[in-house]
């Protein structure tokens, strides 16, 4: 699926929920699908360190594709991770780099991304583009 | 006096409102206080028909503001029964007020090898300006351990004090665990071994009567959002031999007398603490709402707020693997704990979508939270303003989000 196609279904489920504790409900659930990330790559190197909950992101290169995998102390900061893994985990580079990223907005969950929710979450956002950033520079090199 | 709850819910129109299609319930009154409608009335009104900079003018308008402005000062003083009107400062906040007095009487007292004392429940504004201080002037910080309930251990601070203490620095009530510190001894404990001392007030000036003649100590301050008055306005109190010792911290119009290039010469008390145009609106502001917290009178909020605090205590202990960080018998009516293992960032969130506004987090207070061995709390700060029926549907959405996480 093209990245405007995931995020399209991911409006599209949480377009059955007309009430809030629906889709707090359905983020918690899928927190807990969300692959756990190897207990060696959990080092405060790796946390984006947001002042509430904390977020681990490793990511790795496989096929010139980068895989992401991630965890959260805060369930729903890890149902949104998923989310967000979701959409990104296993693109291009450049394509994780140029990501417009419209349905955080349209579900309802911007305001979990805006730089006054101090959650982690933009840093994170910002943190996949910069790993697509510089991913994009060392395979362009070889 | 009975204690009217929807006349006083009337006053404050933010009450009123839904968000997410929910009544508001507002329990972060520990963050910000809301403001009733005199408050907004009167600092509009000031905008609208009177506003002037103080002080310089000659005009009307200046000078009308400018009597206000000084009557706002002679209100603070009686609230807080200070013996002489230059000993009430304007400043920006209780941390403007704690910064203001590391550096004036820092420079003033304090001398390398010097001891400061402050606890560990401070917020981080009654540490941090210590800190930098005592690296400025090579002086020590140290810090009165607390017991497990969220009481200072007293024997030791007992131990704590010596002839190189030259200040202690405590807040009046912790603003994250809810307790009532014993300010009146440890003041008197300080003094006799010749400390100063500064009571941070910001959580305890509007949950009850303040004497700082009768308390006796050197200084205090508070802020005026947390007093149901506007932001950007606070007072800094001290006692008037200290002040005069004490160099200015900020230089600027109307903190002196004579300015040429050679020497410059401060005005007098209280002016030499307050540089610039002051924030007059908001201290006719912070004014109106004393006056408006007098009419209802301090003992009948203490009153309600305790009964408030029981209540709530008691029903959110019914909540099954509810833990209240901060069960010292003198509180004020907060309430900070945590339930199980589920994170306090989600259940504040799920609150939310409730209309339940609480604070969770550190609550500016990480020393405190590491001598807990936790990352945060959830913390319901009640007012006067809340209810019991408030309370029910904070036990309730506590419940409901507890389902929805475990």
């Amino acid at each position: 699926m093209t990245l405007t196609e995931v995020q399209d279904e991911i409006i599209h489920e949480f377009e059955q929920f007309t009430d809030w504790m629906d889709k707090y409900d359905y983020i918690i659930d899928i927190s807990k699908d969300l692959e756990p990330i190897d207990v060696k790559h959990k080092v405060p190197e790796n946390v984006i360190q947001g002042c509430q909950s904390r977020v681990w992101l490793v990511s790795e290169v496989s096929n010139g594709k980068i895989v992401f995998t991630a965890d959260s102390d805060s369930t729903i900061t890890k149902g949104i991770i998923a989310l967000l893994i979701r959409v990104l985990s296993g693109r291009n580079p450049d394509e994780i780099m140029n990501a417009d990223l419209y349905f955080i907005d349209k579900i309802g969950l911007r305001q979990n991304l805006s730089p006054t929710r101090s959650n982690g979450l933009l840093s994170m956002v910002k943190q996949m583009k910069m790993y697509g950033l510089a991913y994009h520079t060392k395979l362009s090199q070889k | 006096m009975t204690f009217d709850i929807t006349k006083i819910r009337s006053d404050f129109p933010i009450l009123a409102q839904q968000v997410y299609g929910k009544p508001l319930i507002y329990m972060d009154n520990g963050a910000t206080t809301q403001k009733p409608q005199i408050v907004i009335d009167t600092i509009n009104a000031l905008h609208t028909e009177q506003n002037a900079s103080i002080h310089r003018g000659v005009h009307f308008l200046s000078e009308q503001m400018t009597e206000r402005y000084e009557h706002a000062r002679q209100t603070v003083q009686q609230y807080i029964n200070a013996e002489h009107l230059y000993e009430i400062i304007f400043t920006s906040g209780t941390t403007g007020s704690v910064n203001a007095i590391a550096f004036s009487f820092g420079e003033a007292y304090i001398k390398a090898g010097d001891e400061v004392i402050v606890s560990e429940m401070e917020h981080h504004s009654n540490i941090v300006p210590w800190q930098m201080m005592c690296n400025r002037k090579n002086a020590k910080l140290l810090v009165i351990p607390i017991t497990d309930d969220g009481e200072l251990k007293m024997d030791e601070y007992k131990k704590l004090l010596n002839s190189k203490t030259k200040l202690v620095a405590v807040g009046q009530v912790s603003n994250a665990l809810g307790t009532i510190n014993p300010i009146k001894e440890i003041i008197k404990l300080a003094h006799a071994t010749g400390a100063k001392v500064f009571i941070d007030g910001a959580q305890g000036i509007q949950h009850g009567k303040v004497d700082v003649r009768a308390l006796d100590c050197d200084f205090y301050a508070f802020s005026g959002h947390k007093l149901y008055g506007p932001t950007g306005i606070g007072m800094l109190y001290g006692k008037e031999k200290l002040l005069f010792d004490m160099p200015p911290y900020q230089g600027g119009g109307d903190m002196v007398e004579r300015v040429s290039f050679s020497k410059t010469t401060y005005n007098t008390l209280p002016f030499k603490f307050e540089a610039g145009t002051s924030n007059y609106i908001g201290a006719i502001g912070m004014a109106t709402a004393i006056e408006y917290l007098q009419n209802i009178g301090l003992e009948n909020i203490a009153d309600y707020e305790q009964q408030l605090l029981q209540y709530a205590t008691q029903k959110l202990k019914q909540i099954d693997g509810l833990r209240i960080y901060g069960n010292a018998h003198d509180k004020i009516s907060i309430v900070s704990f945590l339930i199980g293992n589920i994170h306090p960032y989600d259940l504040g969130m799920i609150l939310d979508k409730m209309g339940i506004a609480v604070r969770t987090g550190t609550h500016c207070a990480m020393p405190l939270m590491d001598r807990f061995e936790i990352e945060g709390t959830i913390r319901a700060s009640m007012a006067f303003y809340n209810t019991f029926g408030e309370i029910d549907k904070l036990y309730e959405g506590l419940v409901k989000a507890k389902m929805m996480l475990e």
